[in-house]
């Protein structure tokens, strides 16, 4: 450590000038924090939380959204290894009871015309099984077992191209309640699937019967239940958490 | 005059009392996270020694109900805590500031001497120079607790684009638990830190924000006795 002699003055002075800046740098701070605390939050689809905050979530999305590729796999494990009590988290959109015999999945296509696609229908597609860890945004996780069509070749045999060369996808339960937006690389990801299958068996109620998404490179928030209708967009479709303060991409 | 020790270098300084708002701010919005799943206790004979946390503490900081302001507060200031920390990491290797820092081969044995002399059992402390033994170790470790808390962040924050991240830490529950030990860790390491540095006095407090230490004062005791003049070099002061 270097030792050196200094006037008294000056030893007072230094003393002075590196309180002071301690002190409006500390009182810096806390106005800062006060001032953000203080902001109203943002309403719309990306609402529920202060400009700043959104802004950093925004930011994220394009930094770990630019690592995303459709190559790396979320890790499957063996059906044995599915839990058998699966976890409901919630029922936003599933109050009121389902008609099964009269439900259609809806596919608006760009130019207005609406595609109505029976379970049957969607039953007739090549099946995929997967096993992977569901992770909720709250922060548990589980190994779950679910069964369906994988969503990239659901595009394909509808001849929804044109539709998934656009930026986002948005989902929709048939009470219009619960609703997601997902970028398009994330729905097109080998694992993202159309699913009615949950352990082997058709998909109970509360899992979201008939038909619910399971998007292993998301939260289990962007996992609608009892889907409606699915739409095509360029800009951010309505997404029910991000409109209270939560990331819109929400991935992984 | 004063003869002066220069103590700690002025980006030590700055980054290190940064450090404290920003952790503050890191420790504060994984409370809001965790208590969305609040699960982790310490259990002994399946009896919960200590719960993780009861929800008189929940209440008591309004931790509830509050998840999506602390992501959205988590993921923005990770990044001033990681650029802290790395600006940090460089400038003492830059400036050799490491070598007062770094434990050498007696630390592990003088760490516990230090403690010992700290608890008042033993009177005499090992001679150190800038940091003691225990010092070395404890802020060497918290910068690696650091690195802990970046890696299991991104394997609980981005598990399939870092996945062998996730797998190094034992997978995503397993990253999560690490996550929140790390945090653990850092309140200890606070509240030791807090108790030494009440320990060690107004003199030592104070060298960390102006960055030295007064060793001696000159106290001129009459300008008679310090000041002779001759004639042939009548302003020098001796």
């Amino acid at each position: 450590m270097k030792e050196k002699q200094i006037t008294d003055k000056k030893a007072r002075t230094n003393t002075i000038v590196a309180f002071a800046i301690f002190f409006v740098a500390f009182g810096l701070g806390v106005a800062a924090w006060f001032w953000l605390k203080k902001l109203p939050k943002e309403t719309g689809t990306l609402g529920g939380t202060q400009m700043p905050l959104r802004e950093g979530l925004n930011f994220n999305e394009q930094v770990f959204g630019s690592l995303f590729s459709q190559n790396k796999l979320v890790k499957t494990y063996a059906a044995s290894e599915a839990v058998k009590q699966v976890r409901v988290n919630g029922n936003v959109g599933m109050k009121p009871p389902l008609d099964s015999a009269a439900w259609k999945l809806q596919v608006v296509k760009s130019m207005g015309d609406t595609l109505m696609i029976s379970m049957e229908d969607i039953k007739k597609l090549p099946k995929m099984d997967l096993v992977f860890e569901f992770k909720c945004i709250e922060g548990w996780s589980q190994k779950t077992w679910w069964g369906g069509v994988k969503f990239a070749d659901f595009i394909k045999a509808y001849g929804l191209e044109p539709e998934a060369k656009m930026t986002y996808v948005g989902m929709v339960t048939p009470d219009g309640q619960y609703y997601v937006g997902l970028d398009m690389p994330s729905a097109l990801h080998p694992q993202t699937i159309l699913c009615y299958e949950m352990n082997g068996k058709p998909l109970p109620i509360n899992q979201g019967y008939p038909l619910r998404l399971i998007i292993p490179v998301k939260y289990g928030i962007k996992h609608i239940k009892r889907l409606g209708t699915i739409s095509f967009s360029n800009k951010r479709p309505r997404d029910y958490w991000a409109e209270r303060g939560y990331d819109y991409y929400s991935g992984h | 005059m004063k003869k002066i020790r220069i103590k700690h270098l002025l980006a030590v300084r700055w980054l290190h009392w940064l450090n404290f708002p920003i952790l503050f701010v890191m420790i504060w919005s994984g409370l809001l996270i965790y208590w969305a799943n609040d699960v982790y206790a310490i259990k002994i004979d399946g009896k919960t020694f200590i719960s993780f946390f009861p929800d008189s503490f929940h209440k008591a900081l309004n931790l509830p109900f509050r998840l999506a302001e602390g992501m959205a507060y988590h993921f923005l200031f990770m990044w001033v805590f990681f650029i802290n920390g790395f600006l940090y990491v460089l400038y003492t290797l830059i400036s050799g500031e490491w070598k007062y820092l770094v434990p050498d081969k007696r630390s592990l044995k003088q760490a516990w001497q230090v403690l010992l002399h700290d608890l008042h059992i033993r009177k005499y402390e090992p001679p150190f120079v800038k940091y003691n033994a225990a010092q070395r170790i404890a802020y060497t470790a918290i910068i690696f607790m650091g690195f802990g808390s970046i890696l299991t962040g991104l394997a609980i924050y981005k598990p399939v684009q870092f996945s062998w991240i996730t797998w190094l830490c034992g997978g995503y529950k397993a990253a999560r638990l690490e996550h929140f030990i790390l945090t653990i860790g850092y309140v200890l390491f606070f509240l030791v830190h807090i108790i030494q540095v009440i320990k060690a006095g107004w003199k030592n407090f104070k060298s960390m924000i102006t960055g030295f230490e007064v060793i001696s004062t000159d106290k001129p005791v009459g300008n008679k006795i310090n000041t002779t003049t001759s004639p042939d070099q009548p302003n020098k002061v001796v």
